[in-house]
């Protein structure tokens, strides 16, 4: 059935990935009428809809499947749930008092008012910018995640000959992806002394495929006027500065960058939220709303998550509280500030509540074996191994916090002591 | 006929360095691994290492000209590229189901490969908006 348009709705949810479809139906669980999900693409399902491979929903369904499978389910859940979604709509502003400008491909330029918004516009692919590769500008220059758009959804081959900067798990997986297709895969370039992917995507996406993977090492330069043609190749020394005189030059015709995720935070920055400089995005407390009463944000807008099944278990939280919000629920402040101590990159949320359990969400710098995490003197758990690539979810549950006097606690890593 | 294999295991973020001696063909010796799961993997991964398979199909009239898809089990290592490249050359018309066989027994390997999303004809609306 279609949903006539309304000029109001209880929750906006801003994008449609796996984020805004959790979202959704977590307001829809918490009693939220009216709800809307604004998507710029022709259909919601986000990122998943160019990941093909297998490997998502291994926490969330207990099964192994690929990104368009899961994303469908969730699609058919919020259909089912008579959820409304505006596709091949982009949302260009939000004001403080929660108007959401809306350009749309059907309804040109609209308005609509909401009493909760939840931001969820995931993330963009660092570029050649970024890191600012020196060289020539031509074709055959792009991210490893565009030329995953084009060859899953729209059967384009990027080129034939490929090299690859950046050894994260979507250039590992494109690696992969472009043989099966035919396409040589010269080398895969990693600027720090190990890979930033997964053990098993090296292993099944290179090794299976006899592609190299040159560790310490960088491209200096890009040749070729209108298509590339060539690359230098340098190695790097321990302050990862390119050493030219070593370098050696490349044959190719297409360089993908695979150099990271950062946050699509225009929307949030123009609402001047307050923001995390460690995650790239908003501040929360611990119901996953900003600095600004009645935005919340979730997946990777909030911070880069590398697993899907823990963007959908935040973002049905997000969608609950904000329905609470939107209903008029009111509940207790948070009173807990968490700090980052030992070893912590970064963790979500920045603040804590007694009255509930808590999920933190976190990274650490540098990889530990055999290491204690600890909250203040509150909760402390053994970890054989933590690597900086794996995102690591804790849950307290309300008696960890509860009769804690204190208004902040410390979260650090440290090296398991030795008897 | 002794000879050392290496191999890391894909098992947890420990990945650990496992070393495999073989002898005649036939494993001898497995170490390097800190639980049963390493063992098991570099066992299977020597004698008859299996891969999932995921690629698209050539699709006409539907939202998007290419259609995802899976081998609905994993298949023999040495038979990906064979597989892909039966798929290659195969053709299907939207709309197509998620879960909806494409080709049964592709390659010979006795495995189905099914369509991993549902893709409605370019004409229809694709997911219910407004
Ligand atoms: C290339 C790539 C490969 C990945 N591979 C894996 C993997 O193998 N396994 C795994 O578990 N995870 C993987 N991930 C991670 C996982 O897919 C993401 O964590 C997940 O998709 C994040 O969901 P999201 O909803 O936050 O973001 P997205 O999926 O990016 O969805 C955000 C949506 O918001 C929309 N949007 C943004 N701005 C606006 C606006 N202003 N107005 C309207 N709509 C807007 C976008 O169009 C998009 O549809 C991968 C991620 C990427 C980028
Ligand atoms: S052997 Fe066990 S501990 Fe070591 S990487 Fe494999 S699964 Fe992890």
């Amino acid at each position: 059935m279609n949903n006539p348009l309304k000029k109001q709705y209880d929750v906006v949810i801003v994008g449609g990935g796996p984020a805004g479809l959790a979202a959704a139906l977590g307001a829809r669980k918490s009693g939220a009428e009216n709800i809307l999900i604004i998507e710029r693409e022709v259909e919601a399902g986000g990122i998943l809809n160019q990941c093909i491979h297998s490997g998502f929903g291994l926490h969330y369904f207990k099964e192994e499947l690929t990104g368009p499978e899961y994303a469908e389910r969730f699609v058919a859940h919020a259909l089912s749930e008579n959820i409304t979604m505006l596709t091949d709509s982009y949302v260009i502003d939000i004001s403080p008092a929660l108007q959401v400008a809306v350009l749309s491909g059907r309804h040109g330029y609209l308005n609509v008012q909401a009493r909760a918004v939840v931001l969820a516009m995931g993330c963009r692919e660092r570029t050649r910018g970024a890191i600012r590769t020196p060289g020539f500008r031509p074709a055959g220059v792009m991210t490893a995640g565009l030329a995953q758009k084009m060859v899953n959804m729209k059967g384009v081959l990027p080129g034939r000959k490929i090299a690859i900067l950046g050894s994260g798990d979507i250039g590992l997986i494109m690696a992969r992806r472009l043989a099966l297709e035919g396409c040589e895969v010269v080398s895969v370039y990693e600027i720090f002394p190990y890979s930033n992917g997964l053990t098993r995507n090296v292993v099944q996406c290179l090794d299976d495929f006899d592609i190299p993977l040159q560790l310490s090492a960088t491209v200096a330069f890009i040749h070729g006027r209108d298509r590339v043609n060539r690359l230098t190749i340098a190695p790097v020394d321990a302050q990862r500065l390119p050493d030219l005189n070593k370098s050696w030059d490349v044959d190719c015709d297409t360089l993908l960058f695979s150099i990271g995720l950062i946050p699509e935070n225009e929307l949030s920055t123009k609402l001047r939220l307050h923001m995390d400089p460690a995650t790239g995005g908003p501040q929360v407390n611990s119901t996953l709303e900003t600095s600004l009463p009645g935005v919340f944000a979730c997946g990777n807008v909030l911070h880069v998550h590398d697993i899907v099944d823990f963007v959908s278990e935040e973002s049905l939280r997000a969608g609950q509280f904000a329905a609470d919000l939107a209903l008029g629920r009111r509940r207790p402040g948070d009173n807990i500030a968490l700090q980052k101590g030992a070893n912590i990159a970064s963790c979500v949320p920045h603040s804590l509540s007694p009255d509930r359990e808590q999920v933190i969400y976190l990274r650490v710098k540098q990889p530990m074996k055999n290491c204690i995490l600890s909250i203040g003197d509150r909760y402390q758990k053994k970890f054989r191994m933590l690597i900086p690539a794996e995102m690591i979810r804790l849950t307290l549950a309300p008696e960890v916090l509860d009769r804690y006097f204190g208004d902040n606690l410390k979260i650090e890593v440290r090296p398991q002591e030795v008897e | 006929m002794k000879e050392i294999k290496n191999m890391t295991c894909i098992g947890c973020p420990m990945s650990c360095p496992l070393q495999l001696t073989i002898v005649d063909g036939e494993i001898e010796e497995i170490t390097g691994y800190s639980c049963k799961k390493g063992e098991e993997y570099a066992r299977q991964e020597y004698t008859a290492p299996r891969r999932m398979v995921s690629t698209t199909v050539a699709c006409s009239g539907g939202l998007w000209p290419r259609v995802p898809v899976k081998t609905a089990e994993s298949i023999p290592k040495e038979t990906v590229l064979a597989v892909v490249r039966e798929l290659h050359r195969y053709k299907v018309k939207a709309p197509v189901q998620v879960g909806q066989i494409i080709l049964e027994n592709v390659a010979g390997t006795g495995v189905a490969v099914v369509a991993t999303r549902s893709l409605p004809g370019s004409k229809s609306e694709g997911q219910e908006t407004i």
